[in-house]
């Protein structure tokens, strides 16, 4: 935007520099009642007194970040040892949510591959093939995975009448569950931003490179890779992302048996326990995991942008 | 054709505008999800020329969050459980109905006149009653079912099956029970033997689920599942070879309750709602739709017949007491709470 209000004529760019303050105007306000706002909200609740079932006294506190990280016994009266409770529920939704991510690439870069090296004619096709079962709302799809993975449902049906297995396999309430409806859920947000990075790719470097003698692997390794992986992290980051706060799949596939992050602030929100400034902080340590891992790939961004320049 | 379209406007405008206009008032319900039939709504409306507007919620936690949060002005009426009455009240939100105030007043069951959870009746009628226990698939398991060993320490074909609600009250109301021990202990023994106990139990536990207590009975993923009667008595309709279980050790029974809100934009049509509820006739119409029991006197000459006779209204002689879930104070609760958060990390 900056480089084409530069290149038009000095009055023209000094018209555009005053006009874009204004056109800019609804983004801001947007971006601040809908983003900016609620965060700081969030975050000024974790700081304050939680009330008995649910909401705040205006008193600012620690406790909710204590209660986060430091264990002080069922009746709260010994000294301060690590909470091993939370951080393992991080820990299990952020190795869902990576082996989500990793499945979905597994899977999502040949699909995106395959759509971008067909005819441009029938590409629209693919992407729309890909898309329609999203067109569905998640929570159908998640109750639909149920049915599919139950004891007597269509999947078992078929793995002992093809005598892949001989008894139905207990697949519902597993975490295995919860990892295909992870990956069924957010597939296409992998396969699409590999997929447009795919498309503009060159091709005639793969040429290129199999005419200086370099194998398949080697081409894909060292020239379409590197070209697409932008497409990739983004791709990775959108599964990431979303798979880290989910709570359907792991409430309606895992059996909720274990909480995942999502489903541990809900609780202090809807639950018994109405702990609002712990589920808001809660909610700001996830912020904060999530910003990071963004700031890296901003980063990463800006470096390859330096390199081609 | 551009006529057409102008005409169409302005008669949809003039009906919404009659529509508007001929409704006398209005009244807005908070209400469970899929808990009260359309055409006895329709009937009050048509009665006594109201607006309803009606959103719902999903357990009595969410009704208070939702609650507090800011949506006290916006309803007239809502429907809590007995526990969370009490709770509310103390929360201060909600009103007093005036004596002489609801005229049908009388009609409420002299059982359910004077509560523990709303003394006198102050705040709130009764909307219907029930109780929360578990249901066997006879199927898989014959032997004797009355007993909380099913859902804590259950015999080996079992064991691997059970879906549990995912709610904390009903759970460990029910582990209470089962030890023996009071709801609201300040015991520090006790307290660690029952989340000891819950921690072995969890071993036999498939899931835990509310919304799907009914659907997993009947689909066979689990053979026994902690549920509500009248859900359970629909479980057993829908074909499932489900039994209802009365423990000796004593299950949960609950009542829902319709309470009067505080700073309730409709309050004379709240009462008249009130009142419309009541009525033995209409309040049966509810528990023919959900199944459960009403707590108003007559209403049973309304009701289905089969609903008097359901198993999963009637424990048997050896059936223990059904006891409501108790409300503790900050200090006992947030170790409840603890022990809920170990149970499901």
């Amino acid at each position: 935007m900056a480089g084409g209000a530069a290149g038009g004529g000095g009055t023209q760019g000094d018209t555009y520099k005053e006009a874009r303050t204004w056109l800019l105007l609804p983004t801001w306000v947007t971006l601040s009642i809908l983003v900016l706002v609620p965060v700081l909200l969030m975050l000024v609740y974790s700081f304050l007194t939680k009330e008995f079932r649910g909401g705040v006294i205006w008193e600012f506190t620690f406790a909710a970040y204590d209660q986060f990280f430091c264990d002080r016994g069922l009746f709260g009266d010994e000294p301060c040892s690590i909470e091993w409770t939370y951080l393992n529920i991080f820990w299990r939704s952020i190795w869902q949510a990576g082996l989500a991510t990793i499945l979905s690439l597994v899977i999502g870069f040949p699909t995106a591959y395959f759509i971008a090296t067909r005819p441009a004619r029938v590409r629209p096709l693919w992407v729309f093939l890909i898309t329609i079962p999203y067109w569905v709302n998640l929570l159908i799809r998640t109750v639909s995975m149920r049915f599919m993975l139950r004891e007597e449902g269509p999947l078992n049906n078929f793995l002992v009448w093809s005598g892949i297995a001989d008894a139905p396999l207990q697949m519902i309430n597993t975490n295995f569950a919860v990892q295909i409806g992870l990956f069924y859920s957010y597939l296409p947000f992998m396969v699409l931003p590999i997929y447009a990075a795919v498309e503009r790719y060159n091709f005639s470097l793969s040429e290129a490179a199999a005419d200086l003698y370099a194998s398949k692997w080697t081409t894909l390794r060292r020239i379409v890779l590197p070209a697409v992986r932008p497409g990739v992290i983004a791709g990775c980051i959108l599964v990431f992302v979303p798979s880290l706060g989910a709570f359907l799949a792991p409430d309606l596939l895992g059996g909720a048996k274990n909480f995942m992050i999502g489903s541990l602030i809900e609780e202090q929100f809807k639950g018994n326990a109405g702990n609002w400034p712990f589920g808001a902080a809660a909610s700001m340590i996830l912020l904060s995991m999530v910003l990071v891992i963004l700031m890296i790939y901003a980063r990463q961004q800006a470096r390859a942008g330096g390199e081609e320049r | 054709m551009k006529n057409i379209l102008k005409s169409t406007i302005a008669a949809s405008a003039l009906l919404a505008a009659a529509g508007a206009a001929q409704a006398e008032g209005k009244l807005a319900i908070y209400h469970w999800f899929e808990y009260i039939p359309q055409e006895l709504l329709d009937k009050f409306a048509a009665e006594h020329d109201v607006e309803i507007v009606m959103d719902t919620y999903d357990s009595n936690e969410a009704l208070l969050a939702s609650l507090k949060a800011g949506a006290m002005g916006t309803y007239d009426v809502a429907v809590p459980g007995d526990y969370m009455v009490k709770i509310m009240a103390g929360e201060g939100l909600l009103d007093t109905i005036g004596e002489g105030e609801l005229s049908n007043k009388g009609n409420i069951a002299p059982k359910w006149a004077d509560p523990a959870f709303d003394p006198g009746r102050r705040h709130s009628i009764p909307y219907q009653w029930g109780s929360t226990s578990f249901m066997v698939n006879r199927d898989v398991y014959q032997g004797d079912i009355n007993t909380t060993d099913i859902l804590f320490n259950p015999p080996a074909e079992l064991s691997g099956k059970i879906n549990m609600l995912d709610s904390q009250g009903e759970v460990l109301a029910m582990a209470s029970l089962h030890m023996g021990i009071p709801q609201c202990s300040t015991d520090r023994e006790q307290l660690k033997a029952l989340n000891d106990m819950l921690q072995e139990a969890k071993q036999h536990w498939a899931s835990f689920n509310s919304d799907t207590a009914k659907e997993v009975l009947v689909s066979g993923d689990v053979a026994v599942g902690q549920i509500y009667d009248g859900f359970g008595a629909k479980a057993r309709a829908e074909g499932a070879n489900v039994e209802y279980a009365f423990p000796t050790q004593g299950y949960v029974v609950w009542m829902d309750n319709v309470v009067l809100l505080k700073d309730a934009p409709n309050r004379e049509n709240a009462l008249k709602f009130m009142d419309f509820l009541l009525e033995p006739e209409n309040i049966a119409a509810v528990s023919n739709y959900a199944r459960y029991g009403a707590g108003v006197t007559g209403a049973g000459e309304h009701m289905d017949p089969e609903l008097a006779t359901q198993p999963e209204s009637n424990p048997p002689e050896t059936a223990g007491a059904g006891v409501f879930i108790e409300v503790c104070d900050q200090q006992t609760q947030e170790v409840y709470d603890r022990i809920w958060t170990a149970l499901k990390k």
